[in-house]
């Protein structure tokens, strides 16, 4: 197995050829951001909250996709990550229309954690609030799409995990949807098998129970599949 | 000493964070040593004063009404607080925003009613088309978010404001929801 040195935060680090930025961190007890990635699904970058500067590349890097390479100079920690880290998550708050208090997530949700911990405390940027669907035809479960932040959890588990691949998205830029057998309504799904691994990934109140009322989403949304428990899950 | 001139103004909320400022309970008599309420919901005046130093705004700006009065609260106040998620995002009077006043009053008093059919207009303000986020219309100094925000976070804020040694930061960052 090769073995690549690197500096992270100005300390000398080893970590195996193919492995990321993110993962060499995390052994390193260097916390990044995340909110799309998940141990035990594939990483997409979709979410870019895990960004990082890298010495010599013009653009801050997806830390969570980011193969560490010899020699590299990786900072995980600085004021203007802080602010690009901050942007995006405002910016998924301006997208949709999340109403915490009256949301089944508050209170355990990974987007209003992010908020906490990158200082968001108000939006610059005027809300967008587009008219959204919410599909409650399955029998056990409903999405919210005013909650959705495209991470793509619910496709890569259902995909990876499950094997049914049940969801995808649908639609570019701002009208992204993720939909279930390309826009069946999830009821009617002929490849969902109701697990209800989707629901437990989702970091958000897009993806809930029925018959959970506002702040109950989280209790036992994440029992089962113990390896995919996103850290600090529930610790607020 | 002399007392700092703290108001608290109620516009598009459900006055629970003034209820949660109530939740001071004995510290409001601690409150009270360094500030004198001049104009709020609790108090008996009906102008907003000038030279105000501290003012919490509940509530999202809605109507017209609110428009004004926040315009001229702004006017007359040092530093102003976005007390509360209404305030600070518009939170639940915002989920109108997507369909739209006029809409939005049509479904409610035209279509949905048997007798008696209209939108109000006597009594009560235009509503505006989107409720907005205090600081979408004036400056805001501070924001202090919740629904409602606690009160332990309440009085450090206060404190702070007001210039006092502040107590203990709450154990619950402030956040939404
Ligand atoms: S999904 Fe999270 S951030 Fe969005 S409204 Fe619900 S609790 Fe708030
Ligand atoms: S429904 Fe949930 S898990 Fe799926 S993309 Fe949206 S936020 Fe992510
Ligand atoms: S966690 Fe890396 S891009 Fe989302």
């Amino acid at each position: 197995m090769s073995v690549h040195t690197f500096t992270l935060d100005g300390q000398p680090v080893a970590g195996a050829a193919g492995e990321t930025i993110l993962e060499v961190a995390t052994e390193q007890g260097v916390s990044i951001p995340t909110l799309c990635h998940l141990d035990g699904l594939s990483s997409v970058g979709a979410c870019r909250l895990c960004v990082v500067e890298v010495a010599g590349r013009p653009r801050p890097q997806p830390a969570c996709i980011t193969p560490v390479e010899e020699g590299m100079e990786v900072v995980t920690r600085s004021e203007e990550l802080d602010e690009w880290r901050a942007t995006v998550v405002e910016m998924l708050f301006v997208e949709r229309n999340h109403i915490c208090s009256i949301c089944v997530a508050n209170g355990d949700c990974e987007l209003q954690d992010l908020a906490v911990d990158l200082g968001v405390d108000h939006f610059e940027l005027p809300a967008m609030s587009p008219r959204l669907e919410i599909d409650s035809s399955h029998r056990l479960f409903a999405i919210d799409h005013n909650r959705c932040v495209l991470c793509t959890r619910c496709v890569r588990v259902c995909d990876e995990i499950e094997g049914a691949h049940t969801w995808d998205v649908m639609g570019r830029g701002i009208d992204a949807r993720v939909v279930s057998d390309l826009g069946t309504p999830w009821g009617a799904s002929p490849t969902c098998t109701s697990c209800g691994k989707c629901v437990q990934v989702c970091p958000t109140g897009a993806l809930f129970e029925k018959g959970r009322a506002v702040g109950e989403g989280a209790k036992e949304r994440r029992p089962f599949l113990p390896y995919l428990r996103r850290h600090g899950a529930g610790t607020r | 000493m002399t007392r700092r001139r703290l108001a608290t103004v109620w516009l598009d909320g459900c006055s629970g964070c003034h209820m949660s400022f109530l939740d001071l309970d004995e510290r409001l008599l601690e409150l009270a040593e360094h500030a004198e309420l001049v104009y709020s919901p609790l108090v008996d005046v009906k102008e907003y004063p000038a030279g105000v130093d501290v003012c919490l705004v509940e509530g999202a700006v809605s109507t017209t009404d609110d428009l004004g009065r926040i315009r001229s609260v702004r006017a007359r106040t040092r530093t102003l607080v976005s007390f509360g998620d209404c305030a600070v995002t518009a939170n639940v009077p915002s989920l109108r925003n997507p369909v739209g006043a006029a809409p939005l009053l049509q479904r409610a008093y035209v279509d949905n009613v048997d007798r008696d059919a209209g939108v109000p207009v006597e009594v009560v303000p235009p509503l505006l088309d989107r409720s907005l986020p205090v600081h979408r219309v004036v400056p805001v100094e501070v924001f202090l978010p919740g629904c409602p925000p606690p009160a332990d976070l309440i009085h450090e804020t206060l404190l702070r404001l007001l210039g006092v040694e502040a107590g203990v930061p709450p154990e619950r960052p402030p956040r939404f929801g």
